[in-house]
């Protein structure tokens, strides 16, 4: 099991989501975040304040995912995600040590599909 | 415990009982002896019906305008800090002037410095006669009912403060606020708000030309709110670690009901449904426009982008800029100081306030301090009898006397404010302590001084 974290584009996430749909990955948490890479930030103006926080905003995505899922979601994000600019963003692939469903009591991979 | 606080709340109730029964023994002794005062006939109930929206207008722009101005502009954990200030300010300035604070500021002269306390309670204040001054033979609002002319002018004693509150936002014990704006309002709004409206007030008497309050709210509170960054000091982190406003969209909610009040205050102020009134709702508009454009005009050039928050701070600084001389100018008048409120402002907050280094939080200073001075001096400018024949000429129309009689009410409201408003922090922070403790800046006033917050994280 591993569990995948990918930081992307905010205007991204529809086809991200739309790849993972094609290739029955269904499971999924988002939440929009703010972020920094190479790219910089655009620092804020106030009363002809310059701020110092040069974050942008990002969408985080986290998939838990059984071993034979992870390439097919590896390749939706990245097939949805890129566009080849500075940006595009990351993924991380993180060995997963364990997954319950709270309802049922499951654990390991029949928990996680 | 227990049992004392409710001590203390039939105390209150028992003092309210007695202080009931006042104005009734006394109301005998009204104005009814003066041969010519006016009658109840005299009300215009056209002026009477504008006066009254006109007053509506102006409490609009404390709650929810400036509340929501200054909330928009602080960050999310203060909040309910101002929205609170704001509020209770309408509250307790409110009851203040019902009082005595009215009676303080209109009421029968003293020596040209203060109005008397006969008028404390209402007492003597009609509520279906208009005033009239027997000393003078004169009437503030010979055509609307005395109390209209009371509730009018109460919004503004409420507001005034409540602009000083920008400047030390985010750092204050609610407290120490409460107790300073009480003391500010009595001992500085009401005295200079004799001087130059009252019957008697020597700044009036001068030939001072404030239409709507530039000196009075403007002037008055712009230097309190520097006075009170100055002795505050500012807020942890200043400026280098301060995060940006919360909610722009609340600012500019704000600003533009405060513009929409703007017609309540400046157009009110004729008191009358007149023609007056007409012109300055117009020059009011104008001003506004023009120094919103300015601003925007300014950011564009110096900071690459204009900015929105740039545009309201320059709509305001324009409608604070108008004051003064609403009911004195034309629309090129209003366009010129529309202009200058639109630079003058811009320069202070941009270039002056960062090098000085004080933390005038929300710049009230920056835009009612500079921008009211701005008004004032340019009413001395631009002010024509073609507008107002009980106006003056000013220097742009051959009389240069007005500028200097403009300077002097400046430079007096501007010490009187600046000595007196330090005197009152002091004594405030000696007796209670100004400052939230450094662990309630950090977690913020909404929690530690009201325990609520003003967004929940969670559903």
């Amino acid at each position: 099991m591993k569990y995948i974290v990918a930081i992307i584009q905010p205007d991204r996430l529809e086809e991200v989501m739309q790849r993972l749909e094609e290739k029955e990955i269904h499971l999924v948490t988002v939440t929009t975040v703010m972020g920094r890479g190479r790219q910089k930030g655009i620092a804020e103006v106030y009363r002809s304040h310059k701020e110092a926080g040069t974050l942008l905003k990002k969408i985080k995505l986290e998939i838990a995912v059984n071993d034979d899922f992870v390439q097919p979601t590896l390749a939706a994000i990245i097939e949805g995600g890129r566009t080849g600019q500075v940006g595009d963003g990351k993924i991380f692939v993180l060995n997963l040590d364990e997954c319950i469903r709270i309802r049922t009591g499951e654990t390991g991979g029949p928990a996680i599909g | 415990m227990m049992k004392t606080k409710w001590i203390w709340v039939l105390a209150l109730l028992a003092i309210t009982m007695m202080t009931w029964r006042a104005p009734a023994q006394s109301a005998g002794a009204g104005p009814a002896a003066m041969s010519v005062a006016p009658s109840a006939a005299a009300v215009n109930t056209g002026d009477n019906a504008w006066v009254l929206i006109s007053s509506a207008l102006v409490m609009l722009m404390t709650i929810p305008g400036l509340a929501f101005f200054y909330g928009g502009l602080v960050r999310r954990k203060n909040v309910l800090s101002i929205l609170m200030q704001c509020f209770m300010l309408m509250c307790l300035i409110s009851l203040q002037w019902i009082l005595f604070g009215y009676s303080l500021s209109f009421g029968p002269d003293l020596h040209g410095w203060i109005g008397s306390l006969h008028w404390a309670g209402l007492q003597h204040v009609s509520f279906d006669t208009p005033h009239w001054d027997p000393v003078t033979a004169s009437s503030y609002a010979g055509t609307i009912p005395h109390q209209t002319f009371m509730i009018f002018q109460m919004m503004f004693a409420v507001i005034t403060p409540g602009l000083i509150l920008g400047a030390f936002a985010e750092r204050m014990k609610f407290s120490a606020f409460c107790v300073f704006s009480l003391l500010w309002a009595t001992v500085v709004y009401d005295p200079v708000c004799h001087w130059v409206w009252g019957k008697g007030g020597f700044l009036g008497k001068l030939g001072a030309l404030d239409f709507a309050g530039g000196t009075v709210v403007h002037i008055n509170a712009g230097i309190a709110a520097l006075v009170a960054a100055l002795v505050l000091g500012p807020r942890l982190g200043y400026p280098q670690r301060m995060s940006p406003p919360h909610n722009l969209p609340f600012a500019v909610l704000g600003a533009a009901l405060l513009w929409f009040g703007w017609f309540g205050f400046n157009a009110g102020s004729a008191l009358s449904a007149s023609g007056l009134a007409t012109s300055a709702f117009v020059v009011t508009h104008t001003a506004a426009a023009a120094a919103g454009l300015t601003w925007a005009v300014m950011d564009w050039l110096f900071n690459k982008r204009p900015t929105l928050l740039g545009v309201i701070s320059g709509a305001v600084g324009g409608l604070v800029a108008i004051t003064p001389a609403a009911g004195f100018v034309n629309v090129l008048g209003a366009i010129g100081i529309g202009l200058g409120a639109g630079i003058l402002p811009w320069i202070f907050v941009s270039l002056v306030k960062p090098k000085l280094g004080y933390d005038d939080a929300l710049d009230a200073f920056g835009v009612h301090g500079v921008g009211g001075t701005w008004g004032a001096i340019a009413t001395g400018l631009w002010a024509t009898k073609a507008v107002n024949p009980a106006g003056a000429d000013g220097l742009f129309y051959g009389n240069p006397t007005q500028l200097l009689i403009q300077l002097k009410a400046v430079g007096v409201t501007l010490v009187y404010a600046l000595v007196v408003s330090f005197v009152l922090l002091k004594l405030v922070d000696l007796v209670l302590g100004l400052r939230a403790e450094p662990q309630a800046e950090k977690i913020g006033l909404d929690l530690t001084d009201h325990r609520e917050t003003g967004y929940t994280m969670l559903d």
